[in-house]
């Protein structure tokens, strides 16, 4: 898995390429417009930061008081330490509902944890209710983005794939009439559901409740709907104070897609009555990424996709390029913790702009520690001479620098040799550009001649 | 023995040294222009940048050595790239027996525009230029020194060199639709993305070109020669240069 | 060990340096709030109305099942809150009463004490909330500070109807919730 050779088969489809970025860069358009609205933003943010940073530096102490006052209030709180533990605590209580259909909102986590194809193992229908996933679901691809999961299909590809497993009327690409054929079907699945799954997007220690944002409405209409609300939070998504909603609400939306606020934010606290709610508590690796110094930040993390809509990668390779369930940048200080090797592209992915950390709502220093990444992965691959030697041969020596290091006779060469002995196809950099016209002399030369 | 001239070390990144000598001559005559006294140490080589950024920042303490003993000695030391201003400042391993030199040498670099504005304090040069210019603002200096507000943020409106050159005569600023969108260069991520980084660089001419753009200024010249390998090879009709080549055209 | 005990351990075995909570500051908010929220609602497409206009929608649409738990409308009310949220499916207007209604985004807040059935203002077809104009605050944190450590098992900002913009970024309102809001200022 290489994020380059995704990424260059991606930018075949110039046309299709081109539609993706200017679609992100769209969104991206829309959050600029709405955070020039509000003069404390950029305060807003620094105060998110620090009740994240705060919150990380106490976990232990908010994750315990979540627990008490949620317990206290009816909630049944569970303790997950990886994915398989959490799935099987869901297979568990879906099992003791003798429940063989059920529905699911938007939950990255459960896409960490492979949720899907455990319950679906067990001959559990499930279905996901959001319609960007229920679309992606049908067409059994993974989300390419954790906001706007199908951002990379078209009307035309989603009215394939809809007249196939709907019955839609074929051709019919209009957005109105597939969205209410989607109604329709969801509808019938929420009224058949009696368990119904979420993730969530924040915890709240001192009240004990969590909340949900959406704006289909899909993840309260299976939960009320149903007997049994099953909440997946990851151990990080706390924060202290049910005040501290104030800040991270006016961040999300607006960061994300630039709405004010989602039109439904669901708070959680005590299940209806005759009804369940589990709130199910997940590490899967970030108290390892909590204890990396360098990277503990990534861990604020709200998953607004505000990075990956701004990123200019991103938007020309899209998320599939990153092979990883989270892509773009945080993705890719995310992805190394879990599995060095396997993602070892990702943090070179980058240009390293630092357009990501300033459209962070929570200032995640994400360009630095795409950085930091690159050090970590470089010591892990070893610097052997022969380490260092490969590495430069790959990247710096197919580059203009190169020739700094061989002087004024390869500079000389480079204006004596025919083009196609110095564009040849292994040369990289001149696949696409020409290499910088050659001058007589260099600074130093001039320097030496004219000023010493 | 204080001396009002303050006394630059003018620290010129290897491709500039290479392949584009015509921006270091025009910074080291713009600064002489302006009043100060200027010595570029022969013996410097590159910061160590393209080394760091590749992952291997604890290889570059050889070059960080040289650089902080052959920089220590300046008021200021001056360079015309963000970039490289950047690594130095933020990127430079941590020497040591050398850190109070390197303290130093990390608290007086300034990259070439904002060393004219702020501690120059001149407020704009004098001249005339009567060019169509689109200025590429390049990331680092934008988002690593903040010479200027990005889009991003929701800050007062600034830059750096458009203050510096608002008053050149005829000279046209273009406003792009992207004000600051990366160009794609990011060092070796031009060999190892290759396919990205080209299509990134095209884009960003693109813009230029849709909005008439005579000369494309930059404070950057990795930036720009990445750009501009691609100008040559499509065969598009349009300059570019570093504002210091702008600066110093106009002041004569 | 449990997962629990594991999870809470690794965490302490760290020994973090604690920062700081800041403190939040009030915020300017804007002077005229009911157009200011009238302005947001719109933009998350839904809609301020005066009551006359209501009444004459409600004659036209020949809605058939309408349920009102706001007693300025109960005479609109021709339904009962069912056993199961399922006997809902088919109503076509609910109207209830808001709590807190905040300016700088549209966002109503409704708790238990509005909702007879955390279902009814998903389920239904069509949406009415009526809110007190004393009721509406500048932002979020003015929200909050209204609302308090308020005991209701279950809360919501509602701030729009249903919608989605998963087919290529067109906007359709109506997705799985409300198929349109509106909104009574009183």
């Amino acid at each position: 898995m290489s994020h380059p050779a995704n990424a260059a088969l991606f930018l075949k489809d110039q046309s299709r390429a081109k539609w993706h970025d200017e679609t992100l860069w769209i969104v991206r358009q829309k959050r600029d417009l709405t955070i020039h609205q509000i003069p404390e933003w950029e305060q807003l943010r620094d105060l998110a930061s620090q009740i994240k940073e705060h919150t990380l530096s106490k976990l232990d102490f908010y994750l315990e008081e979540l627990e008490r006052n949620a317990t206290a209030n009816g909630i049944k709180v569970h303790w997950a330490e990886n994915a398989a533990e959490h799935n099987e605590i869901i297979g568990r209580i879906i099992d003791e509902k003798n429940c063989t259909a059920i529905v699911k909102s938007k939950s990255i986590l459960t896409e960490e944890c492979h949720l899907n194809p455990f319950l679906e193992a067990k001959g559990i229908e499930v279905v996901d209710t959001d319609l960007g996933e229920r679309i992606i679901q049908f067409l059994k691809q993974p989300p390419s983005h954790i906001v706007m999961p199908a951002i990379h299909l078209k009307k035309s590809d989603i009215s394939d794939i809809f007249h196939e497993k709907l019955q839609t009327e074929k051709g019919n690409i209009d957005p109105v009439y597939l969205t209410q054929a989607a109604r329709l079907h969801l509808r019938e699945k929420f009224l058949q559901a009696k368990v119904a799954i979420t993730g969530v997007n924040f915890g709240v220690a001192e009240t004990g409740e969590f909340v949900v944002c959406t704006n289909e409405g899909n993840a309260d209409m299976g939960v009320h709907i149903a007997d049994t609300h099953i909440a997946c939070m990851g151990i990080e998504k706390l924060i202290p104070r049910r005040k501290d909603l104030g800040i991270f609400l006016r961040l999300l939306a607006r960061s994300a897609t630039g709405q004010s606020i989602t039109n439904y934010n669901s708070h959680f606290r005590s299940p209806a009555p005759g009804k369940e709610l589990h709130l199910i508590l997940v590490n899967n690796g970030r108290t390892k990424q909590l204890g990396r110094e360098k990277f503990r930040n990534s861990l604020k993390c709200i998953r607004c996709g505000a990075c990956m809509n701004t990123c200019p990668i991103y938007r020309r390779s899209g998320g599939f390029s990153y092979g990883s369930t989270v892509p773009g940048p945080i993705g890719s200080i995310l992805s190394p913790g879990i599995d060095l090797k396997k993602y070892s592209t990702l943090p070179f992915a980058s240009t390293l702009c630092g357009s990501c950390s300033d459209v962070c709502p929570v200032k995640i220093n994400i360009h630095e520690q795409l950085y930091e990444w690159r050090q970590e992965i470089t010591k892990a691959q070893g610097t052997s001479a022969k380490g260092i030697a490969m590495k430069l041969a790959n990247g710096l020596f197919q580059s203009p620098l190169a020739y700094r290091l061989s002087g004024k006779a390869m500079r000389a060469s480079l204006k004596n040799l025919p083009n196609s002995v110095i564009y040849n196809p292994l040369n990289v950099w001149g696949k696409s550009r020409d290499l910088p016209p050659v001058p007589t002399e260099t600074f130093k030369e001039w320097y030496k001649k004219n000023k010493k | 023995m204080q001396s009002n001239i303050p006394h630059i070390g003018l620290f010129i990144p290897c491709y500039i040294d290479q392949f584009y000598p015509n921006v270091a001559i025009a910074t080291l005559e713009l600064l002489e222009k302006l009043g100060c006294k200027v010595t570029y140490p022969l013996g410097q080589t590159c910061c160590g940048q393209p080394m760091a950024n590749a992952g291997f920042e604890i290889e570059t303490k050889g070059t960080t050595e040289k650089f902080i003993k052959d920089f220590a000695e300046f008021d200021y030391i001056v360079a015309p790239s963000g970039s490289c201003v950047l690594h130095i400042k933020e990127h430079q391993p941590h020497l040591k027996k050398l850190a109070k030199n390197q303290q130093y040498v990390q608290s007086k670099i300034f990259e070439l525009s904002e060393f004219i504005t702020d501690v120059l304090r001149i407020e704009s040069i004098e001249g005339s230029f009567p060019h169509k210019i689109g200025f590429h603002s390049s990331c680092h200096g934008l988002r690593g020194l903040r010479l200027a507000s990005d889009t991003e943020r929701n800050d007062k409106e600034y830059n750096k060199v458009h203050q510096l050159m608002k008053e050149l005569k005829g000279m046209e600023w273009v406003e792009l639709t992207r004000k600051d969108e990366c160009c794609g260069f990011g060092g070796t991520f031009s060999v190892t993305e290759e396919a990205v980084s080209v299509q990134m660089g095209k884009d960003r001419i693109a813009d230029h070109m849709d909005k008439g753009v005579e000369i494309i200024v930059g404070g950057d010249m990795s930036c720009l020669m990445h750009m501009q390998g691609i100008t040559i090879r499509d065969k598009e009709n349009v300059q570019l240069m570093h504002f210091a080549e702008v600066l110093n055209q106009a002041l004569s | 060990m449990s997962s629990k005990s594991s999870i809470i351990s690794q965490i302490k075995k760290l020994n973090m340096e604690e920062k700081p909570l800041p403190e939040i500051p009030d915020f300017t908010i804007a002077e005229d709030l009911k157009s200011t929220f009238s302005e947001s609602i719109a933009g998350n497409k839904g809609l301020v109305v005066p009551v006359s206009e209501l009444e004459e929608l409600i004659t036209l649409s020949k809605f058939s099942k309408i349920f009102s738990s706001c007693p300025q409308f109960s005479h609109h009310c021709n339904c009962e809150v069912p056993p199961h949220p399922a006997g809902f499916a088919d109503l076509d207007l609910a109207i209830l009463e808001g709590q807190v209604a905040v300016a700088e985004n549209g966002a109503i807040w409704l708790d238990e004490s509005n909702l007879e059935m955390r279902a009814i203002p998903f389920i239904t077809s069509h949406l009415v909330i009526v809110i007190k104009e004393e009721n509406l605050v500048g932002n979020m944190h003015q929200a909050y500070d209204k609302i308090g450590l308020d005991h209701s098992g279950f809360g919501v900002f509602i701030a729009g109807p249903s919608k989605t913009a998963d087919i290529e970024q067109s906007l359709v309102v109506g997705a799985h919730g409300a198929m349109s809001l509106r909104v009574v200022i009183v």
